[in-house]
């Protein structure tokens, strides 16, 4: 049961193969057995996935054959779970039990899924490799030595483990695309706005967006389908219409035309990775579309105008924890000042004390025009290069990552050598348009992704291409092996 | 231009982070290593270009001004440090 896709279980349930039940009890298991040696897990939900898993068994009974009822996920723990502790991976929330459910598992949870628990994540959100996470770091299954890319890391670590078909993420930087490409995984990031932020816990506002790691483009294509839309509570939310995503996965790609940046394709990319990204082109050309090379000539500095405008936002939205509403609170505080000092530097780590200082400096007073104003300049330089190439692409490849899953540890005290691996990523998040990344490669034992970037709310010509791809490879489709 | 423990030391007090001695020495390196990265923008030409704050350019919505949540005192109490007859605790601000 534990390899079937969302799609397949979809299918095996309403064919009353097996329960939801079943099915719930088997992969409550599989956390129990595997995830020690993984850690992708912070919060087990048992019984009240279980009590999940009867009402959609009886719902089912009942005649009702909705598509997602009775399918099991997993929530990145920056999701609000009313009743159930979200921690965000840090020790300030350690015992935050979320006092409402945040928009995006609250409509996951009323079409029937079932959620298994909260997973591991770098803290905030902030890291790319799963290793900044209170709760220690996630283990690629492919290779436990190695990271899982993050931030959502336990995300990805869980799905590609067979622990759970599909995950919630987030990707502020690369936060879904990253881990996906790390893992094998299918991880899209819809357009900024899609899929509401309300319940979502914030870590730099004008780059957090809501997705989902899954095997395939179908079942990340069901998912956003059950998610994305209007939602009031949250201010930036967009208010466009919603596509049908399924329908769009059948379409064939005569006639797609896909731009080749060729800042993809620079000597810091490995040139293996290089290697698979150029099978993936051919296999694309033999379903029909065509290549055309194009140019984002701003991009050798998203990385910089993102750590700028990130560790700004952050700064502010991290002010919130003051030990005074919520969170960890020192003991004895001497006095207010004492309270808001002591409270804050035991409860973050090393990298969200770095972001919250580098955002405090680009923000303070003398520095602000140099650092914020001048990031914020390039993003628009990086959003027009984007809005510029898709007047003649329908979509730009490239590779997600620049280097494989490096060793846990081999990076930790180098913070900038690990900034600098979100090159391929940060873009898209600086523009706001959606991203995906697709299994397409293996190289010494580890998964290759590649990235398929679309113009403003075309999620569904991104899903489209990864499932035509997938229909013709087996990339999506492979175990690490002991799970 | 390189930052100095001093400086150091006032980012941590904007930022309300306590850090101790080792901690500010350790911030000191890896900030500067972090800055020098990013000055790599600072040779961008961005001369008559609009900051870009929403990647979406989109306006604050407004809504009607009427009150629309319901009391949830005493859920969000339920999360604090110290409360007391429904008030949040500190230590004592005026002698």
């Amino acid at each position: 049961m534990h390899q079937l896709t969302l799609t397949d279980i979809s299918k095996a349930l309403a064919a009353k193969q097996f329960s939801a039940r079943e099915l719930t009890t088997h992969l409550l298991a599989r956390i129990e057995q595997l995830d020690p040696q993984l850690n992708s897990f912070i919060t087990v939900s048992k019984e009240s996935a279980l009590q999940q898993a009867d009402a959609a068994d009886e719902l089912r009974s009942s005649g009702i054959n909705a598509p997602l009822l009775g399918l099991p996920i997993a929530h990145k723990d920056l999701f609000c779970t009313e009743g159930v502790r979200t921690s965000c991976a840090s020790k300030t929330l350690d015992n935050f039990i979320a006092p409402y459910t945040a928009t995006v598992v609250d409509k996951l949870n009323k079409v029937g899924c079932i959620s298994l628990g909260k997973l591991n994540m770098d803290e905030f959100a902030m890291g790319s490799s799963g290793e900044t996470s209170f709760y220690g770091p996630s283990k690629n299954p492919w290779d436990t030595q190695r990271i899982p890319g993050g931030s959502s890391s336990g995300s990805a670590v869980a799905v590609a483990a067979r622990l759970v078909p599909a995950s919630t993420g987030s990707d502020s930087g690369g936060s879904i695309r990253q881990p996906a490409a790390f893992t094998g995984l299918t991880g899209i990031k819809p357009t900024y706005g899609r899929i509401s932020r309300w319940g979502m816990t914030a870590y730099a506002s004008s780059f957090d967006q809501a997705g989902f790691l899954a095997h395939n483009a179908e079942d990340c294509a069901m998912l956003l389908q059950a998610t994305a839309g209007f939602d009031e509570r949250d201010s930036t939310s967009a208010q466009q219409q919603v596509d049908d995503y399924a329908a769009a996965l059948s379409l064939p790609l005569q006639g797609l035309r896909i731009g080749l940046p060729k800042e993809y394709f620079s000597s810091d990319l490995d040139s293996r990775i290089g290697d698979v990204v150029n099978n993936s082109i051919e296999q694309l050309k033999q379903l029909g579309a065509t290549f055309v090379d194009i140019s984002l000539p701003s991009l050798p500095h998203a990385v910089s105008a993102y750590y700028v405008i990130a560790s700004a936002e952050a700064s502010t939205n991290l002010a919130r924890f003051d030990g005074v509403r919520f969170g960890h609170r020192c003991e004895n505080p001497q006095n207010l000042e004492d309270l808001y000092l002591r409270s804050r530097d035991e409860a973050f780590g090393k990298e969200v004390k770095r972001r919250i200082m580098i955002g405090t400096y680009a923000l303070s007073t003398g520095y602000y025009d140099a650092y914020y104003l001048k990031a914020q300049k390039i993003r628009r330089l990086i959003k027009n290069d984007f809005v510029s190439a898709f007047k003649d692409v329908d979509l730009i490849l490239g590779p997600t990552t620049p280097n494989l899953p490096w060793l846990i540890g081999s990076k930790i005290d180098d913070p900038v050598a690990a900034y600098l691996e979100d090159i391929y990523t940060v873009p898209a998040n600086l523009a706001g348009i959606p991203g995906l990344s697709m299994p397409a490669g293996m190289i010494d034992g580890l998964p290759v992704g590649v990235q398929l970037l679309a113009p403003y709310f075309q999620e569904a010509r991104l899903l489209q291409v990864a499932h035509q791809f997938q229909q013709h490879t087996d990339w999506h489709a492979r175990t690490p092996a002991g799970f | 231009m390189a930052l100095e423990r001093c400086d150091v030391e006032k980012l941590a007090h904007l930022a309300r982070l306590g850090l101790d001695d080792a901690q500010i020495n350790s911030s000191t390196a890896s900030l500067n290593a972090a800055i020098n990265m990013i000055n790599a923008m600072q040779a961008v030409n961005t001369d008559g270009i609009t900051p870009l704050a929403n990647p979406l350019e989109a306006n604050q919505r407004l809504r009607p001004d009427t009150v629309t949540e319901s009391n949830h005192r005493d859920d969000y109490q339920a999360l604090a440090p110290a409360v007391e007859n429904g008030l949040y605790l500190v230590p004592k601000v005026i002698d």
